[in-house]
């Protein structure tokens, strides 16, 4: 019993094969192994405050289908999901929310501002009472997607771009912040 | 009735208002005092039956607010806008139609969140899309605040 080759997306480590030229077994570390799992696996959180969300949901259906790239499970709570892509326009009265479900998800998670209203305000940085100008500015951003809407293509790209910055970072952080009174 | 009847029926039956024309409804421009009797007259007339309000809104002149309501009629089919100018713009304050048509709930609310047109008798006057903490009425002309950008 070894492991089909076929199914080693891109492994991150040497792969070891036996004499009927299955894998065997793989070395790597661990930094490594995690950054890999986490990247091809992970979980988008369903937020969309307008029309970029449309092309979102356009990009999860059958046609673009971003299940390929390992973001199939989109969650419906915050809980369960790693990625958050500000899909839309923030007004102020949105953010306190943004910022709740920001910090409902747990650790590590990862932010994908998706168009020209998440980057800067976009067509409201202007004349505009309501809107926050720059998802940034409430939350720490990943990935910066530009376009009014981005299609779907290019969303792929910036979750793509995402899964490359993830495999290049820490994994494991060694000196964790300690408690006080410790 | 159409609108050149209901032109003739209003001359006749509120000879106080003036009355314009637009390019669809006919315009009543109605007293402050008013108001509620008249808008009550519209409703209640067998003649009329005004029944329905579909839009309540208000335009700032920066010397006068003009409150808009646009009213039809579920029986007859005709349509009416009614305006009302409130000269004092500092404290703007007009009865309430909320005993008529219970749909200016939401639309008095929203006048006096965006415009600080407060409006008597109204049953729970509130700010329903800012915070209840926002400093100002912000379709106002003249209103400014830090955080508004101009090019």
């Amino acid at each position: 019993m070894g492991v089909n080759e076929d199914n080693l997306n891109n492994f991150p480590g040497e792969v070891y094969k036996d004499e009927t030229g299955k894998a065997n077994f793989m070395v790597t570390n661990i930094d490594k192994l995690a950054n890999w799992a986490r990247s091809n696996s992970l979980w988008p959180l369903t937020f969309g405050t307008s029309c970029c969300a449309i092309e979102m949901m356009s990009t999860a259906s059958a046609k673009y289908d971003w299940s390929r790239f390992g973001f199939e499970v989109a969650r419906a709570t915050p809980r369960q999901a790693d990625l958050i892509i500000v899909a839309g326009t923030i007004c102020k009265k949105m953010a306190p929310v943004l910022q709740r479900l920001y910090n409902q998800m747990p650790n590590p998670k990862y932010v994908i501002a998706m168009g020209a209203c998440a980057i800067s305000g976009g067509p409201f940085y202007y004349y505009s009472y309501t809107v926050v100008k720059g998802v940034d500015t409430i939350i720490p951003v990943d990935v910066y997607i530009p376009g009014c809407p981005p299609r779907p293509e290019a969303l792929l790209e910036g979750m793509i771009a995402l899964q490359t910055k993830i495999k290049k970072s820490r994994a494991y952080v060694v000196d964790s912040p300690k408690n006080e009174k410790e | 009735m159409s609108n050149e009847q209901l032109k003739a029926y209003l001359e006749i039956t509120f000879p106080t208002c003036k009355l314009e024309n637009t390019i669809d409804f006919p315009v009543l421009i109605v007293e402050k005092n008013l108001l509620f009797a008249t808008m009550l007259q519209l409703k209640e007339n067998p003649t009329t039956l005004f029944d329905f309000l579909f839009c309540q809104t208000a335009v700032d002149y920066l010397s006068r607010f003009e409150l808009v309501y646009h009213l039809t009629s579920t029986t007859f089919r005709h349509d009416l806008v009614v305006k009302v100018i409130l000269e004092d713009r500092d404290n703007a304050e007009v009865a309430s139609v909320y005993n008529l048509w219970n749909a200016s709930e939401l639309y008095e609310n929203e006048l006096f969140d965006l415009f600080g047109i407060r409006f008597t008798n109204h049953p729970n006057l509130r700010r329903i899309m800012l915070g209840s903490e926002w400093p100002g009425y912000p379709l106002r002309k003249d209103y400014t605040d830090v955080n508004i950008l101009i090019p």
